[in-house]
C-alpha cells in the first residue's frame, strides 16, 4: 500500500495557500480505509448481505410467493413448467419415505429446495439472516456499551472500584463463553414466562433473549482492552490540565477520556459482531438460541442436519452465508484497525 | 516467586468458588425457573411437586443446598443425577474424559504445527503473493462455524466420497477407545481433529505472523544480524523464541477452555461422547448435579491452565512477577 498520510503535527500552522486544510483524525482514518481495497470490498459484501437479509419479506412476498414460517408439506411447486409435489416419494439413498425437493435453482420457486416441513429454504435463509444479523449486531453493541461504561468507571475511579470490577470480569472471562451462554440460555428457556427482572420482561421466543445473553457474556472481552486504554489515557497531561482547570468528573470522563478511547471500541466492534454472529449460530444450532418457528442461520443448519445426506444444501447454504458475513466483518475489522490504530508499529502492511 | 505462586493459587480457588456459586444461582434463583417442575415432568400435581422438593432437598435454603451438593461432589463423591436417578455423577465424568482429552490433544498438535508453519512462512514471504494468500486462508478458517465445518466434513467423508479411495478408511461417527484399537482410535479421530484445529490454525498463524513482523524491528534482532548470524539462526533463536511467549500463553488458555467443555460443539457433531457431550445432554435435561459437576470440572481445568500460563509467564519474563 502507498505511503499513508503523516499524522498532523499539533501546533504546526498551515503554511501558505498550497497547504491542505487540517483534517480530523476521523477523516484521515477514513482516507486510509478508502485506500484499502480489500476492506472496502468486505464492507460492500457485508452491506449486500444486510440488504438481502432485511429484504427477506419482499423476497418471500413478491418473488418466491411463499410463507417460510408455515408448514407446507402437502404443497406443490413448479419445476421446468411442471407442477411437482414438495415431498418426493422414495427419495434419498434408501428410496424410502419422503424427501423434500432439492434446489430448483429457479429464483421464483424453491430456489434452494424445501425443508422437511415444506418451507422454502432460500426464503428462510434470508429471514434467518435477518435474525442472525439483528442478534449479532445488537449483542455486540450491548457488550461494547456495557463494557465501555464499566471500563470508564473502573479506569477513572481506579482503586477498589477498579479491583472489584476487574476481578468480576476475570471470573466471567475464566468460564468458557459457549458453556456460559448455553447454561444461561437453557435455564431461561425453561422459564414459562421468559426472563423477568424488575420492569424488564423478555419473552422466551423473543430475539432479545439470545441478544441479551450473548451481549452479556462478551462484556469482559471488550472491557479488558478498553480499561487498559482508559488507564493510560487518564494519566496523560491533557487530563491533568483539565483537572487543574477544575473540570468535573463528568467532563473528565465524557469529554476528555471517552473520545480518546472510543477508537478502541470502534476497532473492536466489527470483530465483536463477527464473534457474536458465530456464537448465535452455535446457540441456535444447539436449540437454545432462536426458537421455532423463527429462523436463524444456526437453526437452519440444525434443520439440515437430518437432511444432510439427501439434501445437503439445506445445511450448507446457511453456513456459506455465515462464513461470508463473518469473513467480511473480520477483513473489515482488520482494515478499520489499520486505519485507526494509533500504534503504527502494529500496522504491518506491505 | 514463592509468594507469587501462593497468591495465584488463592486467587484460583476464589475463582472456582465464585464460578460454582454463579452456576448454582443461575439454576436455582433465576426468576420463573423451578427445578422441581423440571424433575417432575409435565403437569405435576402440587403434592407431587412438594414431595420432589423435599426428596431432592430443594426446600432447604440456598447456602445449605450449595454446601450439600459440594460435599457430595468433593468429599463423599456420591452425587447422583436428577434425571437418571441413582446414576452417580463423578464416574460419568471420569469415563467421558479420555474422549475429550484425545480430541483436544490431537487437535492441539495439528494446530500448533500448522500455525507455526503458516505464520512463519507468511512473515518470511512478506511482500510476495503468498503472504496475503496464507492470511486469507487463515481468516477463512477463523470465520467458519466449527459445527458447520464438521457437518460438511461428515457429508464428504461419511457420504459423498465415502466409497472413493480418499475417504473409504473413515469409520462411522463416534469415539473408539485407544485401549481397544489404537489404529481405529486414530482413524476415527483424524477428521474431528482437523475440524477442531482449523479455527486455531487461523488464529495462531495470524498472531504469530504479526509478532514475528513486530519483533523483526527490535534492536536485539538487528544486533543479531549485525553479528553476522544467518537469517535462519536469527529467526529460530531470536525472533521465534520471543514470539513463543505470546503463543504459549494463548495456547494454555485455549487448551484449558477446550478441555473444560469448549469442544462441546465438535463432540456433538461427531457423536463423540466426551465431557462436552455430557454437559450438553445434562443441559437439555436440566440435570443440575451433572451440570454442576461438569462446570466444576471445567472451571478446574481453565483455572489450572490460567495458573500454569501465569507461572510460566512469570518465569519467562521477570517484569511480570515483580509488578
Amino acid at each position: 500500500m502507498a505511503e499513508v498520510a503523516l499524522e498532523p503535527q499539533a501546533g504546526v500552522p498551515d503554511q501558505g495557500p498550497d497547504r491542505v486544510a487540517g483534517r480530523s483524525p476521523w477523516a484521515l482514518a477514513w482516507r486510509r480505509l478508502r485506500r484499502n481495497r480489500l476492506a472496502l470490498a468486505s464492507l460492500l459484501l457485508f452491506v449486500v448481505i444486510v440488504v438481502m437479509s432485511f429484504g427477506a419479506p419482499f423476497y418471500a412476498d413478491h418473488i418466491a410467493h411463499t410463507d417460510p414460517f408455515v408448514n407446507n408439506v402437502n404443497g406443490t411447486t413448479i419445476v421446468d413448467g411442471k407442477k411437482v409435489p414438495l415431498m418426493e416419494q422414495g427419495g434419498g439413498v434408501l428410496k424410502l419415505g419422503v424427501t423434500p425437493i432439492g434446489p430448483t435453482w429457479d429464483i421464483h420457486h424453491y430456489f434452494l429446495g424445501s425443508d422437511t416441513q415444506g418451507r422454502d429454504v432460500a426464503a428462510r435463509i434470508l429471514y434467518g439472516g435477518r435474525s442472525s444479523l439483528e442478534i449479532g449486531i445488537g449483542s455486540a453493541i450491548i457488550a461494547c456499551l456495557i463494557a465501555t461504561v464499566l471500563a470508564l468507571v473502573a479506569g477513572f475511579y481506579s482503586g477498589l472500584t477498579d479491583s472489584l470490577l476487574s476481578r468480576l470480569m476475570d471470573v466471567i472471562w475464566a468460564f468458557p463463553v459457549y458453556l456460559l451462554a448455553i447454561c444461561i440460555a437453557t435455564v431461561l428457556l425453561t422459564a414459562p414466562n421468559g426472563l423477568k427482572v424488575g420492569p424488564l420482561h423478555v419473552e422466551a421466543s423473543s430475539l432479545w433473549l439470545p441478544t441479551l445473553i450473548i451481549g452479556f457474556i462478551y462484556v469482559p472481552y471488550v472491557y479488558r482492552p478498553v480499561r487498559g486504554s482508559v488507564l493510560s489515557v487518564a494519566e496523560k497531561e491533557f487530563v491533568e490540565a483539565a483537572v487543574a482547570q477544575g473540570a468535573s468528573n463528568r467532563r473528565l470522563i465524557f469529554s476528555e477520556i471517552l473520545p480518546n478511547v472510543i477508537t478502541v471500541v470502534i476497532v473492536l466492534l466489527p470483530l465483536m459482531i463477527a464473534t457474536t454472529i458465530l456464537t448465535e449460530a452455535a446457540l441456535s444450532f444447539l436449540g437454545v438460541g432462536v426458537q421455532p418457528p423463527g429462523a436463524s442461520w444456526g437453526t437452519i443448519i440444525s434443520d439440515g442436519q437430518n437432511l444432510l445426506y439427501t439434501r445437503p444444501w439445506v445445511a450448507i447454504a446457511p453456513g456459506i452465508m455465515i462464513v461470508l458475513t463473518v469473513l467480511a466483518l473480520n477483513v473489515l475489522g482488520d482494515g478499520i484497525r489499520d486505519a485507526l490504530d494509533p500504534r503504527a508499529k502494529l500496522r504491518v502492511e506491505g | 516467586m514463592g509468594t507469587f505462586i501462593i497468591r495465584r493459587i488463592l486467587w484460583t480457588l476464589l475463582v472456582m468458588f465464585v464460578i460454582t456459586v454463579l452456576v448454582f444461582l443461575i439454576f436455582f434463583e433465576t426468576p420463573g425457573v423451578d427445578p422441581a417442575r423440571q424433575i417432575a415432568g409435565r403437569n405435576p400435581s402440587a403434592s407431587a411437586l412438594k414431595e420432589i422438593r423435599h426428596q431432592f432437598g430443594l426446600d432447604e435454603p440456598i447456602p445449605i443446598r450449595y454446601v450439600d451438593m459440594m460435599k457430595k461432589l468433593f468429599i463423599s463423591r456420591d452425587l447422583v443425577s436428577y434425571s437418571n436417578q441413582g446414576e452417580p455423577v463423578v464416574p460419568q465424568i471420569v469415563a467421558a474424559m479420555p474422549a475429550t482429552l484425545s480430541l483436544v490433544f490431537g487437535a492441539a498438535i495439528i494446530w500448533v504445527v500448522m500455525a507455526i508453519v503458516m505464520g512463519v512462512s507468511a512473515a518470511v514471504l512478506r511482500g510476495t503473493v503468498f503472504d496475503p494468500l496464507l492470511m486469507i486462508l487463515a481468516l477463512i478458517g477463523i470465520s467458519m462455524p466449527v459445527f458447520w465445518l464438521g457437518e460438511v466434513m461428515n457429508l464428504l467423508s461419511q457420504h459423498q466420497f465415502h466409497d472413493s479411495v480418499v475417504f473409504s478408511w473413515v469409520p462411522g461417527l463416534g469415539y473408539y477407545p485407544f485401549t481397544q484399537d489404537p489404529f481405529l482410535w486414530f482413524k476415527g479421530l483424524l477428521i474431528p481433529w482437523i475440524t477442531l484445529s482449523v479455527l486455531y490454525i487461523g488464529l495462531y498463524a495470524r498472531v504469530l505472523r504479526a509478532s514475528v513482523l513486530e519483533i523483526q524491528n527490535e534492536d536485539y534482532v538487528r544486533t543479531a544480524r549485525a553479528k553476522g548470524l544467518s537469517e535462519r539462526q536469527v529467526l529460530r533463536r531470536h525472533i521465534l523464541r520471543t514470539s513463543m511467549i505470546t503463543f504459549v500463553s494463548l495456547f494454555g488458555l485455549d487448551f484449558g477452555a477446550l478441555v473444560a467443555g469448549g469442544v462441546l460443539l465438535t463432540e456433538v457433531v461427531f457423536g463423540i461422547h466426551g465431557v462436552g457431550f455430557l454437559t450438553y445432554q445434562s443441559l437439555t435435561n436440566l440435570d443440575l448435579p451433572v451440570i454442576m459437576a461438569t462446570v466444576v470440572y471445567g472451571a478446574f481445568f481453565i483455572v489450572l491452565a490460567n495458573a500454569l500460563v501465569d507461572i510460566a509467564y512469570a518465569w519467562l519474563d521477570p517484569r511480570i512477577r515483580l509488578a
